[in-house]
């Protein structure tokens, strides 16, 4: 391996300062994603329960697809097919973030409707003979509980999503990982990646650390 | 003042009420017993509307919960259906107990949101019922804090905060350890002391015997037969004498 960073404070300053752009992009993809998906999430999963099936078909085939297929070919489909069909080109940009939310719905979706529907049916009960509304139930009984037991898969999937905002490279966006990748193309040295693989490791040690600091603070009941 | 006619209710293939009719008047209080399977919960579940009936009536005084019209079953509207909700109480044998909430929480939550009474009213009531019930001192506490007699106590008190005409109870007791269920059916009694109007599935026939005014006894989704406790628990007639001897 040919050492040309490593042992150079200018360069190595010089790719730091290229990378962290990379991060800023990759963090913008990350928050942008998260802000959107899990509402859109929840409204899935409503979706998914409803009873009436021209609601709740047409949502698990939404799903299914979202679920089935790779994010990539997701993403390669709405930047280069999609235009093809519908009058305006999308942004690259934009096209990461729309592939990206929808695909992440669709699995967030799946982790509410598991905690919502874990919920003891009970709990509905006592809020109905309460008088409570049906909204009022699933706001203030059903919800906080399900939110509780949905923590834990939501964090594995936020990881995940940080990973996977590696494949806007595919598209030419230009976050963390094609940042890195430049680099190493134009250095024909490897140690773009390792400190690219540094950033990956920082960013989702502050991601574990604030799922866990959610996590304590929904631990006031057991 | 509750009153409920020719009450039917299938699962499936299974006919669980077939034609149960009851009325019951303000301030009695009425045990329903009956073997296991008989129907008791269902027939209690229709009265809160936590489930539907095939075909009958139920009326809290002048409120229609349900009625026949042209040989079908009607339910009123949501918004109707919840103002007869809000006018009866009910507590389940495995309490449901919000338990997000504390104990004032799970108390105010209803009266607050549903009868849009101010923090401070609610609250008010909730330390009154929480005392009623000899729990005075745990309202800041989360009910996994809480034992099974008081967690069904509490369940009492949260449902006396929606001040309720009548109030159903499904074998309250049944979930509790046997040294546990006296604190329960004594916050009972106190209730019938007052004069609450009840009705009480149990298999505690002590109870039924002591503080019921009327005691009713369903078999496979028919009432069997009803009267005092002195009439049914001497009753000659075999089905009554065989769950009876069982017990
Ligand atoms: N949601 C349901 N779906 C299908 N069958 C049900 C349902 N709920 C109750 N049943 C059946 O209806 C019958 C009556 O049940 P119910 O709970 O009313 O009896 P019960 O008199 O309360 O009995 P127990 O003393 O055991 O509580 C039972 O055979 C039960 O299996
Ligand atoms: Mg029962």
């Amino acid at each position: 391996m040919v050492i040309k960073f490593f042992n150079n404070p200018e360069k190595m300053e010089n790719l730091i300062r290229l990378l962290m752009q990379g991060v800023g992009v990759t963090s913008k993809i990350f928050f942008l994603t998260l802000i959107f998906s899990v509402p859109l999430g929840l409204a899935v999963a409503l979706g998914r329960m409803s009873r009436r099936w021209y609601v709740n078909k047409p949502i698990s085939f939404y799903i299914y697809i979202m679920r089935s297929t790779p994010l990539m070919l997701q993403l390669l489909f709405i930047y280069f097919l999609l235009p093809m069909v519908v009058p305006f080109k999308m942004d690259r940009f934009v096209a990461v973030i729309f592939s990206y939310v929808i695909n992440y719905a669709a699995y967030f979706a799946e982790i509410f409707r598991g905690g919502i529907e874990s919920i003891p049916s009970g709990q509905r009960e006592a809020a109905h003979v309460l008088g409570m509304s049906r909204l009022q139930t699933f706001w203030r009984i059903i919800m906080p509980q399900a939110a509780k037991r949905s923590l834990l898969p939501c964090t594995n999937e936020v990881i995940t999503l940080v990973k996977d905002t590696a494949l806007a490279s595919t598209v030419a966006v230009v976050d963390l990982m094609t940042m890195a990748k430049k680099q190493v193309t134009s250095s024909s040295s490897v140690e773009p990646y390792l400190v690219a693989i540094i950033f990956y490791l920082i960013l989702n040690g502050i991601v574990e650390q604030v799922c866990k600091w959610v996590e304590r603070k929904m631990n006031y009941y057991q | 003042m509750l009153r409920a006619a020719d009450i039917k209710k299938n699962f499936g293939d299974l006919k669980v009420l077939d034609g149960i009719s009851l009325e019951i008047s303000r301030g009695e209080v009425v045990a329903l017993i009956g073997p296991s399977g008989s129907g008791k919960s269902t027939f209690l579940r229709c009265m809160n509307h936590l489930e539907t009936v095939d075909s009958g009536e139920i009326w809290l005084e002048k409120d229609c919960m349900c009625r026949m019209t042209d040989g079908r079953v009607r339910y009123s509207s949501e918004a109707e259906l919840r103002r007869i909700n809000m006018r009866m109480g009910m507590v389940f044998q495995n309490f449901n107990l919000f338990p997000h909430m504390t104990v004032m929480q799970n108390l105010i939550e209803a009266p607050m949101r549903v009868k849009r009474e101010s923090r401070a009213a609610a609250m008010e009531r909730a330390k009154e019922m929480l005392a009623s019930v000899g729990l005075a001192d745990r309202g800041g506490q989360y009910p996994y804090q809480l034992s099974g007699g008081q967690a069904q106590r509490v369940a009492i008190a949260r449902a006396l905060c929606m001040q309720p005409e009548i109030m159903c109870f499904d074998e309250p007791t049944s979930a509790l350890d046997p040294e546990l269920t006296h604190e329960v059916l004594a916050v009972m009694r106190d209730l019938a002391e007052k004069n609450m109007t009840m009705v009480v599935v149990t298999h505690e026939m002590g109870f039924a015997r002591d503080v019921a005014d009327r005691v009713v006894f369903m078999s496979d989704g028919v009432i069997v037969e009803q009267g005092t406790p002195e009439q049914v628990f001497s009753s000659s007639n075999p089905r009554t004498m065989k769950f009876l001897q069982m017990d």
